[in-house]
């Protein structure tokens, strides 16, 4: 099913759209989408401006680079030009701005030693050719990514390569989710819950959705049709009182998740108290090394430290992230700030809710 | 960087397989996956890693269930 027909066959979405007009007449349906190619899939499938105006869409805390806080950034371009170092990361940190307008990207410029790597298994290779340096690899990411990234240590482990090394970043949905909804400002009444963090975590962490906050929720693919039947299912589930957990997207999310993924992550890592930017410390939301693979910590053997780090002047990533403004209310938003100059993470990745909406110049005089 | 893209295994050594989708051929890891997938099958990947493989009746199922006159107890 890559990019098969019947999963974008306008005349089903055109039947998915008239069932969900149906099912929220009368009503609203908020939901909130927590992954950021669901963002860009609903804006590019066009879905997004064909759903009726009582469907307000909300993205949520699901870009990864977004959500990194400014401390944690502040903590690896400090690392960025230091003797002995070289930087591998993806390629979306790049460009997110720092303290006093930092970047990976100006370090780089002046300088600096900074590898863009597709995997964090090519960052192995890095630190094989370099063996007198310390290869830090930033760990950002969430359920889908830290697998990726813990077998790559475990793989370092196995071929006793000492010298690469993680700054786990990695942050966690479910916590996440938790902690929006204890906000009282959250008007969610539904969401689309990421489907390749699912793939990973199956079904089982969201069950309090709707079972203790009474929220409908549905694991979503992301084509045109994916994305209309998650979004009926909701408004149906609203409808009829009755809120469940969803998994849509069967084709691959199994109900049980990826044990083997999980269990590679629990070998080399523990929840632990992370930060998340613009909302803060949300417990045992992050990941760090479990006393076995400490040695592959970056902070621990090159005695870094998270140090209180202030939040960017006039962003308003944080208030984006959690669904409480919409990007183009920032009064930064396609003025100061734009993708060629951004001012704030979630205007810097293709992910992020500032850029999509920027990018598709979505309904910026619509009041949804 | 969340892009995860179901891929045509076309050959595997290992934990080590190639694939391929559009004419793009990658190499790509194994490890985080319990069973390893047959040459011909599309498996997910992510910043080259295998996190699933693809299965197309469950794909076929849900669509079938939508146009059946579908309803919350079914799904
Ligand atoms: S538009 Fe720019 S400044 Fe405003 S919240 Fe988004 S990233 Fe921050």
């Amino acid at each position: 099913m890559t990019s098969s027909d019947p999963l974008r066959d306008p005349a089903r979405c055109k039947e998915l759209l008239a069932q969900i007009e149906e099912s929220v007449k009368g009503s609203t349906l908020r939901f909130m989408e927590v992954c950021g190619t669901h963002t860009v899939a609903l804006f590019r499938s066009g879905v997004h401006s064909l759903l009726p105006k009582s469907v307000v869409h909300l993205t949520g805390p699901g870009c990864p680079v977004c959500v990194t806080h400014e401390s944690e950034v502040a903590a690896y371009l400090e690392l960025a030009g230091k003797e002995g170092v070289i930087i591998a990361t993806f390629g979306d940190l790049m460009r997110v701005p720092g303290p006093g307008g930092a970047s990976l990207k100006k370090a780089h410029a002046e300088g600096a030693r900074v590898e863009v790597v597709y995997s964090p298994f090519d960052a192995l290779a890095i630190a094989r050719d370099n063996p007198g340096d310390k290869v830090v690899f930033l760990g950002i990411g969430f359920e889908t990514t830290t697998p990726t990234v813990a077998a790559t240590v475990r793989i370092a482990r196995q071929e006793g390569l000492k010298n690469f090394l993680v700054m786990p970043f990695h942050k966690l949905v479910p916590p996440a989710l938790d902690a929006l909804l204890s906000d009282p400002d959250m008007a969610v009444e539904g969401f689309m819950l990421p489907g390749h963090v699912s793939a990973i975590i199956g079904m089982e962490p969201y069950r309090p959705l709707a079972e203790r906050y009474r929220i409908p929720a549905v694991v979503a693919g992301f084509e045109p049709v994916d994305l209309l039947q998650a979004i009926l299912l909701m408004a149906e589930m609203k409808r009829q009182g009755k809120p469940k957990v969803i998994n849509n997207y069967k084709r691959v999310v199994a109900d049980e998740g990826n044990p083997k993924a999980r269990a590679i992550v629990a070998e080399v890592y523990k929840p632990v108290d992370a930060l998340w930017r613009g909302i803060g410390t949300i417990p045992l939301s992050g990941l760090g090394f479990t006393d076995a693979y400490r040695a592959y910590d970056a902070f621990e053997v090159l005695g870094v430290e998270l140090k209180a780090s202030k939040p960017l002047p006039g962003c308003r990533c944080g208030e984006v992230l959690k669904g409480i403004m919409r990007p183009d209310e920032c009064p930064l938003f396609g003025k100061a700030c734009t993708p060629a100059q951004p001012v704030g993470p979630c205007m810097v990745s293709t992910e992020g809710s500032c850029a999509a909406y920027f990018k598709y110049q979505i309904d910026l005089n619509s009041d949804r | 960087m969340c892009l995860a893209v179901p891929m045509e295994v076309k050959h595997i050594e290992g934990e080590v397989a190639d694939v391929e989708i559009g004419g793009v051929r990658k190499q790509i890891r194994l490890d985080l996956i319990e069973d390893k997938p047959a040459v011909g099958e599309f498996v997910i990947i992510h910043a080259g890693f295998a996190i699933r493989i693809l299965n197309r009746e469950e794909a076929l199922e849900t669509l079938k269930i939508f146009q059946e006159g579908w309803n919350l107890d079914l799904i």
